[in-house]
């Protein structure tokens, strides 16, 4: 009988399937996984110490850089969390910009996973269709905030500007001409709001075609059905939020649980999965991008037939409008505070969170009354959910090990802040 | 979440663990208890386990470093012949280098760490906050025992602020590099660091040197006392006398 040992894996930390930079030490018995141990930090950028020394809204784009494919939801916690101890409140009509958004992007970082999931197990086709969709969704970020991804566009007391008027369109370029040039831009002759609507209307018909190319196929089904099963214990007792919970069948969900922005007026389903395993929660973020377009379809119904201020008009928290500035010193002097001083937040301390499409994605702030925070603790769900790395990888093979990675739906810039 | 079950939350928490925790309200109708080190693992159990709380989720735990706090770098309410003070000599972090960190700083309990948790269940958050008895050594219980997840929020609050957890089991730093030294996010920890890597070509690997960045923060930290604030005092005291 030949003598056989363990022996010691090295995963990463620039692995394709390692989604960003993670290094996972594993400990193999032939294919099979013994023990999992995660090294994360290699992304590490003190994002919240950095915030500490800056005034509240310099760290507003800070945010973004989290989870970098779920831009505007993190800042949605963060901005949440100074209004809480201002004791302010967005106007409606930017609660309903927030709410849209917020589901704009949760389909952007739906995308991302499906497509870059699908491309770990062996699926290329996948990624191609989803990165069709992210385009046109990345313009309409751009065209509200002037980034494709990092928009810094919510804000202490609203959002930055209003929805624009109308869609930028394709310039005629050796590889848009003609025809082509025409059927591309004919979504972009009328306003942003035109735009997406155009776009919740084409969208379940390019779920359908993910579905397609995965929902029965041979190949994803044997590589996902039964592998990583979390039952509802687990989930609970290693903090799972989002899908990872729902796919285990526990339906929990922010939105509708303790609602925030404009979500308890929305018409939506929470999708949840029974078995626990990927192939579930591969299920249930197929069909949050579905109820997410209904969501987005309902809040620009409304945008259209309800225009308004977007900003609260206290201008110790928001500037004032340019032509303003020109006319009164006042604002001048309020524009001037606000952009070399900022704003004092009265002491307090408070937590609050937002369903991030990753999961609960929260915010603690500590203010002791100055214009910079005292303690910014952003609470990451991929952090939680990747700490159970070890427990739900044991015993599975190293090529599930990718799968697991992907169903986690990791960002490493959330990660490791 | 309106505000009844949380005041009926802490009307429960008050009837059931008495002393043990002081409790206060927050925010938006969060409730914060504060207890002490060595309580904490009992009244953490009864928080998961008893069917009036069953807080089956740690959704987070984090350090604190309360050094400098409530302290600012520029005086706005006493003015001199030549103006308010122009504050760029604080002790903020962003302000000193390695070198001349502060080290006298001592206050008392420095250090606490934050535990936020959750109720599915009950549908309800709760935020518990321990000091630490001993800033040269702080140690709280760990909480790995009674929610797993806390493995890691632990070795990050180890990480950034050499907050001990008894009874981890595996307490490494976690976020910064290999062979860090200190405990960054301390408020007496330079923004800018201590050490920084760059490639050398005369010894052709990547070396490790003091930083040559200098401390800069453009912004100094201001706590002001609003018009607004203290008439609103004022009026608050004036009403009382009437009284």
């Amino acid at each position: 009988m030949q003598e056989i040992r363990n022996y010691t894996m090295n995963f990463g930390p620039q692995h394709p399937a390692a989604h960003g930079v993670l290094r996972l030490v594993l400990e193999m018995d032939g294919e099979t996984v013994v023990r999992a141990d995660p090294h994360v930090g290699l992304l590490h950028r003190g994002t919240e110490k950095l915030a500490e020394s800056k005034p509240f809204n310099q760290s507003i784009g800070y945010m973004d850089r989290l989870d970098y494919v779920s831009m505007m939801c993190n800042e949605h916690a963060y901005v949440r969390a100074i209004e809480t101890l201002l004791g302010i409140e967005a106007p409606e009509r930017a609660q309903y910009i927030r709410t849209m958004f917020d589901e704009i992007t949760r389909i952007l970082n739906h995308l991302m996973w499906i497509g870059s999931n699908a491309l770990d197990l062996g699926a290329m086709a996948v990624f191609l269709y989803a990165f069709r969709e992210r385009e046109e969704l990345m313009d309409v970020y751009e065209a509200v905030s002037g980034a494709r991804m990092h928009a810094t566009y919510y804000r202490p007391g609203g959002v930055y500007r209003d929805l624009p008027d109308r869609m930028p369109q394709y310039k005629e370029s050796p590889w848009h001409k003609g025809a082509d040039l025409k059927r591309i831009n004919s979504a972009r002759e009328g306003s942003m709001l035109d735009f997406i609507e155009d776009f919740t209307r084409i969208f379940p018909s390019r779920v359908d075609e993910y579905e397609d190319l995965l929902t029965n196929n041979r190949i994803w089904k044997q590589r996902t059905v039964g592998i990583g099963v979390i039952s509802p214990e687990m989930a609970k007792a290693w903090g799972m939020t989002g899908a990872m919970i729902r796919g285990s069948g526990v339906e929990w969900d922010l939105r509708k649980k303790q609602p925030y922005a404009k979500y308890a007026e929305m018409d939506f389903d929470i999708p949840v999965g029974v078995n626990g395993d990927c192939y579930d929660r591969y299920l249930v973020r197929v069909e949050e991008m579905r109820q997410s377009n209904r969501i987005i379809k309902q809040c620009v119904d409304w945008l259209r037939a309800n225009p308004g201020p977007v900003m609260v008009t206290n201008f110790k928290v928001a500037p004032p409008s340019r032509a303003e500035m020109k006319e009164s010193m006042e604002a001048l002097i309020h524009h001037f505070k606000l952009f070399t001083e900022g704003y004092g937040v009265p002491a307090g301390e408070t937590y609050c969170a937002v369903e991030a499409p990753k999961g609960e994605f929260g915010c603690y702030l500590v203010s002791d009354g100055a214009n910079k925070p005292f303690r910014v603790h952003l609470r990451a769900p991929g952090f939680a959910h990747l700490s159970s790395m070890d427990a739900t990888v044991k015993g599975h093979m190293l090529a599930d090990v990718v799968a697991m990675i992907g169903t986690y739906d990791l960002v490493f810039g959330e990660v490791d802040r | 979440m309106t505000d009844m079950p949380t005041h009926s939350l802490a009307a429960r928490l008050a009837a059931r663990f008495g002393d043990t925790l002081s409790l206060s309200a927050g925010r938006g109708g969060e409730t914060t208890a504060e207890l002490s080190a060595g309580d904490l693992l009992s009244v953490a159990t009864a928080l998961r386990d008893e069917p009036d709380f069953r807080f089956e989720q740690l959704i987070d735990v984090c350090g604190v470093d309360y050094l400098g706090y409530g302290q600012d770098e520029w005086a706005t309410e006493t003015v001199t012949a030549t103006g308010f003070s122009r504050g760029v000599e604080g002790q903020a972090m962003g302000r000193f280098n390695w070198a001349e960190r502060p080290r006298d700083a001592d206050m008392p309990r420095r250090f606490a760490a934050v535990v936020h948790l959750l109720s599915l269940t009950h549908n309800r958050r709760l935020r518990l906050r321990v000091f630490c008895d001993d800033d040269a050594l702080p140690v709280v219980p760990s909480l790995t025992g009674i929610w797993p997840v806390a493995n890691w929020f632990e070795r990050e609050a180890f990480d950034l602020y050499g907050i001990l957890f008894d009874g981890h089991p595996d307490l490494r730093r976690i976020l910064t590099d290999y062979g860090f030294v200190g405990h960054p996010f301390r408020k007496d920890f330079p923004l800018i660091g201590n050490v920084e890597v760059r490639y050398d070509p005369e010894q052709q690997r990547v070396v490790y040197q003091p930083v040559t960045i200098e401390p800069r923060v453009l912004v100094p930290r201001v706590i002001r006392d609003d018009a607004d604030l203290i008439q609103a005092k004022a009026e608050a005291a004036d009403n009382w006398r009437q009284n």
